[in-house]
């Protein structure tokens, strides 16, 4: 087996002179070249501050997953205090599911904020290097014929290519990790929404709450269901589902950790 | 010779470094064939030190080309799999 890098100079160079070979049209002039090198670094620039602006979005889209975290955690107590147990039950079980899925999300947005940090590098670097290339392109063009000066600077040309070709993997590798993290928030964020238990008189057992008990580990809960129990036998009596929801209110703050 | 690595850029190093870069190099591309994940990413993880340690980074102003080329520092054992199965029939 040849080693791994070998096989991926071999795939970057293909991938690198196909840029290029785009950019580079017979009778295309050292200028134009420099134009192009432009645009695509105002790509770049416009690309990196996507990255930045879906990560903002998307840390306010776990932020507000937190809060139905606590909300639900509410409803599993108004519903318990409510003699319901098969709704508190669903709440908890949603709970569980959400919980486990901002886990996985915040580790991604770490993943993902160092990867932003990276493609502004990469950005700074490409800029130095696009100006290195206008001082250059002027400095042979003053020297030499049009078409020696487009050999005097070829190394420059495929050297800046190359350049081009790492920013834009970078970029489109950050771009697909937060498609793939907007469609899980989204997914998310529709299964707290859809899953609201705001009407304590509803049957339970629909296919939503049925998918989420089949994809929910029952131990925790049991286990928090059996906790709220002894809460409340304790406690606050089970009387009208007004003063549930006022010990609801009251009671959220010692659960709020994770 | 001249190295790049996706998103870090291109260091300098020594020629008589290219034994050295093809031993830990081999060592990744075992671990690839071994589907050991730990294996690659102690593996992969000695490689780019290396050539962090042992070369300088290329200044921005110069415009080089690569003669080696290295993944994104946090490619996976799945990542490095695809590019060695993938892409068919790459020339050379």
């Amino acid at each position: 087996m040849a080693g791994l890098m070998s096989r991926f100079t071999t795939l970057f160079k293909v991938k690198a002179n196909k840029a290029l070979d785009r950019a580079e049209d017979p009778g295309e002039t050292l200028d134009y070249s420099y134009q192009k090198q432009l645009e695509m670094l105002q790509k770049v620039k416009r690309g990196v501050a996507d990255v930045v602006t879906s990560k903002k979005r998307l840390q306010l889209q776990t932020a507000k997953l937190e809060e139905s975290i606590v909300k639900l955690d509410g409803q599993a107590r108004q519903a318990l205090a409510a003699n319901r147990e098969d709704l508190a039950r669903t709440a908890l079980e949603r709970k569980t599911l959400i919980q486990g899925q901002l886990q996985g999300l915040d580790a991604q947005i770490a993943q993902l904020e160092q990867q932003q940090q990276t493609l502004i590098d990469q950005e700074r670097r490409l800029s130095a290097k696009v100006e290195s290339f206008r001082t250059q392109k002027e400095v042979v063009k003053a020297q030499y014929s049009a078409a020696e000066a487009q050999v005097r600077i070829g190394e420059a040309t495929t050297g800046l290519g190359e350049e081009m070709s790492d920013v834009g993997m970078a970029l489109s590798r950050a771009q697909d990790k937060t498609e793939q993290m907007q469609a899980r928030a989204s997914a998310v964020n529709e299964l707290v929404e859809t899953g609201a238990i705001d009407d304590l008189t509803a049957p339970a057992g629909s296919d939503l709450d049925q998918q989420i008990a089949a994809l929910t580990a029952g131990s925790q809960v049991d286990s928090e269901l059996a906790k709220m129990k002894a809460e409340l036998g304790a406690g606050a009596p089970a009387g009208e589902l007004g003063a549930g929801a006022a010990a609801a209110e009251a009671a959220p703050t010692e659960e709020k950790a994770p | 010779m001249i190295v790049r690595i996706l998103g870090k850029g291109q260091f300098r190093l020594d020629d008589n470094q290219l034994g050295r870069l093809n031993e830990l190099d081999n060592a990744v591309a075992a671990a690839v064939a071994a589907g050991d994940a730990g294996g690659f990413a102690r593996a992969f993880s000695d490689l780019i030190d290396m050539v962090e340690t042992s070369g300088t980074p290329v200044a921005d102003s110069d415009l080089v080309t690569s003669d080696h080329v290295l993944p994104h520092v946090d490619t996976t054992l799945e990542e490095a799999r695809e590019a060695f199965a993938g892409e068919g029939a790459i020339p050379g």
